[in-house]
This record gives C-alpha cells, sequence and structure tokens, in this order.
C-alpha cells in the first residue's frame, strides 16, 4: 500500500488538473458577472488544436501554447456576443458548447489514430526523494506546475489587485460600475478571453498529456464539472481547488473501490461530486448571506445608458 | 454540428440525383452512433461499408451519417428510407426501436440492426461473438502474468461484456489455476480520461496486465506507459503501443456487409438473426506479439480450435459465482445464455454494478 499510495496520488492529480485549470478560468469569467456555459466547447477545441500543432510542429510546447489560443479565439466570439452585443449568455454558451464539439471535430479530422510520446516529467532532486507525497508532488508534469501558479495568480490577482477589485465591482453591480466610470464591457470581455485561455490549456492538457491522442468527444463532459466546481467554490479560489483535487479523488477512489473489490457501490460515489455541489448550494442558501456566493449581476447582459 | 451538415448536404443530393440513376444502382445506408473517427467501433463499420462499395463497383452506392444520437435516429433512419436507400443498417443498440418504427413505415426496404434482439419481416439482426477473441486473450494474459493479477477496464455491466469477462477468466484460469481478474467499470463507452484512470488504478492494485471493453486507446496507453502489457479492442489498435501491445480483439462487419447487399442485390433477402464470430471472420484477432513462441504457438491454437468448433469458450459445466452450475444442453452453452448472460463465473471475485 505504502508503494501505490504515491501512485494514486499522482494519479488524482493528473485527474484533477484539467478540472483545476478550466475551473479557475471560469471562476475569474463569473466574478466579472459573465456566465460562459461553452467551457465544454472551448475545451475540446482547445485539445483538438493543441493536439494538431503538436503532431504538425513535432513540439509540445507550441501544441500547449495552440490550445489555450485556441480556446481563447472561441472565447472571443462568445465575448463579442455577450458582452458587446449583450446576447443572452445561456443560450450563447450553449451554441459554443455545440460549436467547439463540431469545430474540434474538423480541426481534428486527420489527426485521429496518431500517436504521439509524452511530455516528460519535471523532477526535483531532493524533493521528490521524501516519503509518499515527493514521487507524487516533485515529478509532475510542466502543466501540473503552471496550474499551480494560476492557483496563486488568480488568488492573489482577484484579491489583491487593482484590476482584480475592478473586476469584482463590474462583477457585483455593473451599473454601479458604470457609474464610477468603470470601463465595464472591456473588463467583462478580458474575463471572458482568460476564461477561454484557461479552458483551450485544459483541453491540450487531455490531449497532449492525460490521455496522449486526439479523438473526438474526448473531454465527455469535463467542462461542465468546471462549471459545477466553480458553484461548489461559491467565490473562494480555495474552496475551488480543494473541489478540484476533492473531485479528483473521488474519481480515482471509486475506481479503486471496484478493483479492490470493495462493496462500495460506484455509482454513488460517481454522482458524489455533484450530490456535494447541491449540498453546498443548499447550505449557502439556508446561511442566508446571499444565495450561492455567485457576483451579482452573473448572467445579466449589460447595456450602457446614453 | 456536422451532423446537420451531412443531413443537409444529403436531402440536398437526394433532390439532385437523376431518378433514373437511383434506380440503377442499389443504395445502402449506414448510421453510426460515433464519429467515424472515434478508431473503434464505428470507425471498423465504415470499413465494412467501404468494402461494399470496393465489392460491387458500379453498382452499389453507399451513404452514412455519423454520430447520430440514439434518442434522435428516427429522423435520420428515415431521412435514408425517403431518399431511396433499399438497404439500411443500424448500428447501436440504441437504434432498436427506431429501426423497428420507420421499418413499419418503409416495408419495401431492408434494415440491419447490430446488436438488437427485435426482429421484423424487413428487419434483421446480427450481432459478434466477441467472447470468442477475449477467450484467446484470457489465455495470453494467464500465460503472461507474473503477478497473476489482471486488470479488467469494463465499460458498461451489460450481457455482452460481462460475457467478456467471463470468456476472458475462464481462458486465464485454464492456463493458470492461480491467476485473478480485477474489474473497474467506467460507466460510459468512450471517455478516454476516466478509461485511462481506471487502467491505472488497476495497475496501482498489482495488476501486470490490461485488458479492456471500452472504445478508446487509454487503457493500453496507460499500461504502455508504465512498461505492462495491454490488449487492443475493436480494431487494431497496435500502433499506440508497439511494444506493449499482445494482439487487438478485432470486429470485421466487412464480410457480414458485403453478403448481406449481395442477398439484396439477387433478391434473395431475408429477415434473420446472426450471431457469429471467428468461424465466418466477424471477429479477428490482431497479430501476436511482445509474447514467446510456445505462448504465440497457444493463441493460434486456440484461435484455430474456436474456429473450427474444436474449442468453445463456455463448455460445460459453466459454474456460476454463487456456486450454482448452469443449466447445460450440448455440452456448451447456447447463444441465448449467452446473450443474456448477468452473472459472473466461480472465481471471479466483486460483483456486477445493479
Amino acid at each position: 500500500m505504502i508503494d501505490t499510495l504515491p501512485l494514486i496520488l499522482g494519479t488524482i492529480l493528473t485527474a484533477a488538473t484539467p478540472l483545476l485549470i478550466a475551473a479557475l478560468g471560469e471562476h475569474v469569467t463569473e466574478r466579472a458577472g459573465v456566465l460562459n456555459l461553452g467551457v465544454e466547447g472551448m475545451m475540446i477545441v482547445g485539445a483538438a488544436s493543441a493536439f494538431a500543432v503538436a503532431v504538425l510542429t513535432d513540439s509540445s510546447v507550441l501544441g500547449i501554447a495552440a490550445g489555450a489560443l485556441a480556446g481563447l479565439a472561441v472565447s472571443a466570439v462568445f465575448g463579442v456576443l455577450v458582452v458587446y452585443l449583450a446576447a443572452n449568455q445561456v443560450a450563447t454558451g450553449l451554441a459554443m458548447t455545440i460549436l467547439g464539439l463540431g469545430l474540434s471535430g474538423l480541426i481534428g479530422q486527420n489527426f485521429v489514430g496518431q500517436p504521439r510520446a509524452p511530455i516528460p516529467p519535471i523532477e526535483f532532486p531532493l524533493l521528490k526523494e521524501i516519503p509518499v507525497l515527493g514521487k507524487a508532488l516533485f515529478t509532475g508534469d510542466p502543466v501540473f506546475y503552471l496550474s499551480l501558479i494560476l492557483i496563486g495568480l488568480v488568488g492573489y490577482g482577484l484579491n489583491s489587485t487593482r484590476f482584480g477589485l475592478l473586476l469584482r465591482a463590474v462583477g457585483e453591480n455593473h451599473t454601479s460600475a458604470h457609474a464610477l466610470g468603470l470601463p465595464v464591457r472591456r473588463i467583462r470581455f478580458i474575463a471572458v478571453l482568460f476564461g477561454g485561455l484557461l479552458a483551450g490549456l485544459a483541453g491540450a492538457y487531455l490531449s497532449l498529456i492525460y490521455t496522449r491522442f486526439w479523438s473526438p468527444g474526448m473531454s465527455a463532459g469535463r467542462g461542465w464539472i468546471a462549471l459545477a466546481l466553480v458553484v461548489f467554490a461559491a467565490g473562494h479560489v480555495w474552496r475551488l481547488v480543494l473541489g478540484a483535487y476533492l473531485f479528483g479523488g473521488i474519481t480515482v477512489a471509486q475506481l479503486h473501490a471496484q478493483a479492490g473489490a470493495i462493496g462500495l457501490p460506484s455509482q454513488l460515489l460517481s454522482a458524489l461530486p455533484y450530490l456535494m455541489t447541491i449540498a453546498v448550494l443548499l447550505l449557502l442558501s439556508i446561511s442566508g448571506r446571499r444565495g450561492s456566493g455567485a457576483a451579482g449581476s452573473l448572467g445579466q447582459p449589460f447595456v450602457p445608458e446614453r | 454540428m456536422r451532423h446537420f451538415l451531412k443531413l443537409g448536404a444529403l436531402a440536398l443530393a437526394a433532390g439532385l440525383a437523376a431518378p433514373a440513376l437511383a434506380q440503377e444502382k442499389l443504395k445502402v445506408g449506414f448510421i453510426y452512433v460515433g464519429p467515424v473517427g472515434d478508431f473503434g467501433w464505428s470507425y471498423q463499420h465504415d470499413v465494412g461499408r467501404k468494402a461494399i462499395e470496393a465489392a460491387f463497383p458500379g453498382k452499389v452506392e453507399t451513404t452514412f451519417i455519423e454520430s447520430v444520437p440514439e434518442a434522435d435516429s428516427e429522423r435520420a433512419i428515415e431521412q435514408l428510407a425517403r431518399t431511396g436507400h433499399k438497404l439500411i443498417f443500424t448500428t447501436s443498440f440504441g437504434y432498436m426501436e427506431p429501426t423497428l418504427k420507420v421499418a413499419k413505415k418503409y416495408p419495401g426496404v431492408k434494415f440491419e440492426h447490430a446488436t438488437g434482439f427485435k426482429r421484423d419481416k424487413n428487419v434483421s439482426t446480427y450481432s459478434a461473438k466477441f467472447h470468442e477473441g477475449r477467450y484467446i486473450i484470457g489465455k495470453i494474459a494467464g500465460k503472461m502474468t507474473k503477478t497473476n493479477t489482471i486488470g479488467y477496464v469494463g465499460a458498461v455491466p451489460i450481457p455482452e461484456v460481462i460475457a467478456g469477462i467471463n470468456a476472458f477468466y475462464l481462458g486465464a484460469k485454464s492456463v493458470n489455476p492461480d491467476v485473478k481478474i480485477k474489474v473497474a467499470w467506467v460507466f460510459d463507452w468512450f471517455n478516454p480520461g476516466k478509461e485511462g484512470d481506471a487502467a491505472k488504478a488497476l495497475l496501482d492494485q498489482g495488476a501486470d496486465i490490461i485488458t479492456q471493453h471500452t472504445d478508446s486507446p487509454a487503457p493500453l496507453q496507460q499500461a504502455a506507459a508504465r512498461g505492462k502489457l495491454a490488449f487492443g479492442q475493436a480494431s487494431d489498435m497496435s500502433r499506440f503501443a508497439e511494444k506493449n501491445i499482445l494482439t487487438s480483439i478485432i470486429d470485421d462487419w466487412a464480410p457480414y456487409y458485403v453478403e448481406r447487399t449481395r442477398a439484396v442485390l439477387e433478391g434473395t433477402w431475408e429477415s434473420k438473426d446472426v450471431f457469429d464470430g471467428l468461424a465466418k471472420g466477424k471477429v479477428k484477432m490482431g497479430p501476436y506479439v511482445n509474447m514467446p513462441d510456445d505462448v504465440k504457438k497457444l493463441a493460434m491454437e486456440t484461435e484455430e480450435g474456436i474456429r473450427t468448433g474444436k474449442i468453445d469458450p463456455f463448455t460445460c459445466p459453466i459454474v456460476a459465482q454463487d456456486g450454482k452450475t448452469v443449466e447445460c444442453k450440448d455440452g456448451k452453452l447456447n447463444d441465448g445464455q449467452i446473450a443474456g448472460m448477468n452473472y459472473y463465473v466461480q472465481g471471479i471475485e466483486g460483483t456486477i454494478p445493479k
């Protein structure tokens, strides 16, 4: 058991990383008051583009960059529609997911069934000798470390910088923010682009690191899980991180329970993260403080008065 | 999205096609549940479609609609029927009721439904004995394992998958009495990330060989990443792990599709249920690699034995997990018993999720 524990931890970390990255992006987007239901679509376009570029250029780094940029490109379309043209966010987001699933199939068409060599892990010489945790934490893939940096960046950026404050102000009450002279639409557009960039990066992680091939529909609903995680986080980055690793942990744990023939109902364990999200929503609403902890203007289109 | 475009293109093509030409050629239509590029289930059906075109040059014309959701398949099937297709293959279990419904409206069109069990005057059903291949890879795994533990990634607990697990275990046990198998269910046919995680969990628990009944190469790839051995599924997956693959179970629908198309062309088509495997070439084995010669010989002999009918994976007595001997005539289980299998055989640990 002691030998396998680092391996299990490693599996949990790779399972949680794409969820964490996409959820961090969506967290920022939602803090600015935009609900992006197109995460799944941006993620899968990122996965297809990352794989295609990695194969064509034989460079994983360029592939990862291309994936992130592809997610950003789709989010730019979304941003123009919902931020500048004030289109309905729910409908536009869903349209982006459908578009993304189709578009990714087209991009990846000629890359189906092509294998790709793994990206070598980054190893920290002394730290990796730490028992149990060392091997899991200090021999990870590059994007895993990037995700850790992103946690800090998003947490610090939102809470301790001027831009973070403005972004949250725009999300809380866009009318007041506008009255104060803040560029509401520009800030929201930037938040949408950031969300798309991270969704694309999460997609690149799927096709280049998590499972190294391209196949249509391979995101298999992870964009929606990222959205659920943002609800679970109820406005706190630390809860988002906790949620992502908990989700990864439960997914892997239930597979282990099955493999070890432990008589737990695996369907229930699979549903547990979603049940937890519902429970959190319930607790938040019982505790009485403003509903879900979501930004005040979330989902409402903003049209500046003249 | 592409699905809608295809439908549109199809409607357009049907409108433009000269009627005289349409009558000369037999139009054969296909409905796929996944994208042609899934490199597994739908991909192999499309290989079958191309085989029809190659077998009857100038006499047939084929069309396919891919990624058709099961719940919304009636429209797509009817679209093909309405546009002059006289033979339509619907290739997923969930197309059963829609196929029957459309078939009632178009009595002049012949339908072929894969893996279902409901037939009509103009609806045939067909499936393949994938468990025959699983018995062979079971023997290979039983010989090759060093830890006596084999990991099995299952998709959804339906009889076809359970029969596969049983056949695999019986094969493994016949050459290695100490062998154990661990099963992890993914509850999805296609979810590469989760399939890979399941394989990792099984490896973490001491399995040194992975086999799978899901559609993506992820479990094979994860096994290879840890330097362990694994098998391919549905198509020859050797390109994903050349040094770690032992063989693949390949679905080959081409001979059946060609045979049924010929029957329509010659006017001899009739409704029936076809459930066959290695003997008719519907199930094939990939090359046996990365194993010593004696194991390779054993695998080839087993394959030959099943093909000629000398070996049957479900030769009686078959004892279920609960210790009861399964009722048996003719010395082996019949097709109905295999197609409806809902129990593990004795020796497999764990329970089937309900």
